[in-house]
């Protein structure tokens, strides 16, 4: 039981410091990494709470795709969260490259 | 600013489900003893094993008893990935290249890739085949197939899925899942009603039209999601 409570509460206060790291972080790249973080932790919740459906889903789509899906629009975009100026032509960011 | 008004948000939210939460005791069902009840809930978990012959009672539920909401889940699917693809998808020019990935991924990546993506492939079939024995299903399965498709897209520059197969492949698994449905309505049953004999318990072939389904879900989300990531990938911003 002391066990189980300890357990839960260290994957608690992982859930929480990825999701707090990810909103304060500027960094997209690094924030889209914390939210996958959440993902993993969120499915083996759901796999200790007895929902092994719903688990296979959270880690095939949270983890994996919705953060590649995530990382591949930030190479399309822009990186660093300050950086993206306001009504920018989406051509002029080809020419500085 | 904003940022401590997220946090005071995430505080508040946070309060409220462990209040909520904290009045049940870990492990403990919040409705009581369900199967003691009258309820719909009580009536799948007592009669779905004996009537259905179907292992996985979330199975049945989701294809069996809500089989035309299913049919619903997987065409808000099919609308999202379509009209991604509407926006970002546009045919290559001769002589052009990728952008997004631009030179080869290492030498590990590439041969460990190549070594287990078929155990993937075999592994989302296995788990949409199985849905009615073992937890997953067809969504499940076909997230798992899509993935595996990822892995070979970040190893090899030049891998790719020819956008026609994956929208026959979408195509004929939708065709066999309405197809289903209209079964039920010919042979004087309701629509997606569950026609076929249910076997015996554990077995394979069993369940109904339940593994027929899922097969054809299965691969219209895997479908889906590797064209979703083959659109993507091939986004080029024009010059």
């Amino acid at each position: 039981m002391i066990f189980n409570i300890i357990f839960f509460s260290l994957l608690a206060i992982i859930i929480l410091a990825a999701a707090i790291y990810a909103v304060v972080q500027k960094d997209l790249l690094y924030a889209v990494i914390a939210t996958g973080v959440i993902s993993l932790v969120l499915s083996i919740y759901f796999f200790i709470m007895q929902a092994p459906d719903v688990a296979l889903t959270e880690a095939a789509i949270g983890i994996a795709l919705t953060t590649i899906i995530f990382v591949i629009t930030i190479r399309n975009t822009s990186r660093r969260e300050d950086e993206i100026p306001v009504n920018k032509e989406p051509d002029r960011e080809e020419e500085t490259k | 600013m904003k940022r401590a008004f997220i946090l005071l948000l995430l505080v508040v939210v946070g309060w409220v489900l462990a209040d909520t939460f904290s009045q049940i005791n870990f492990g403990e069902s919040r409705m009581g003893d369900i199967k003691q009840q009258e309820t719909v809930g009580a009536y799948y978990l007592n009669n779905t094993v004996e009537k259905l012959s179907v292992a996985n009672v979330v199975t049945a539920i989701v294809v069996n008893y809500r089989g035309f909401d299913t049919l619903g889940e997987v065409t808000v699917l099919f609308l999202a990935a379509s009209g991604l693809a509407s926006i970002l998808y546009r045919r290559k020019k001769r002589g052009e290249h990728d952008v997004m990935i631009l030179k080869n991924s290492s030498q590990l990546l590439q041969t460990g890739a190549k070594l287990i993506f078929p155990a993937i492939l075999v592994l989302g079939a296995y788990v949409f085949i199985h849905g009615h024995l073992t937890p997953g299903g067809g969504f499940q399965g076909g997230a798992i197939i899509a993935s595996g498709f990822l892995l070979m897209f970040m190893a090899y520059k030049d891998y790719h899925v020819s956008h026609n197969v994956l929208t026959w492949v979408e195509s004929i698994a939708g065709i066999l899942f309405v197809s289903v449905g209209i079964w039920g309505l010919i042979s004087g049953a309701t629509f997606l009603e569950n026609i076929l004999g249910t076997g015996t318990l554990n077995d394979l072939v069993s369940g109904g039209i339940i593994p027929l389904i899922y097969i054809a879900v299965g691969f219209k989300v895997a479908a889906e999601l590797t064209g979703v990531l083959e659109t993507l990938l091939n986004f080029k911003t024009e010059k």
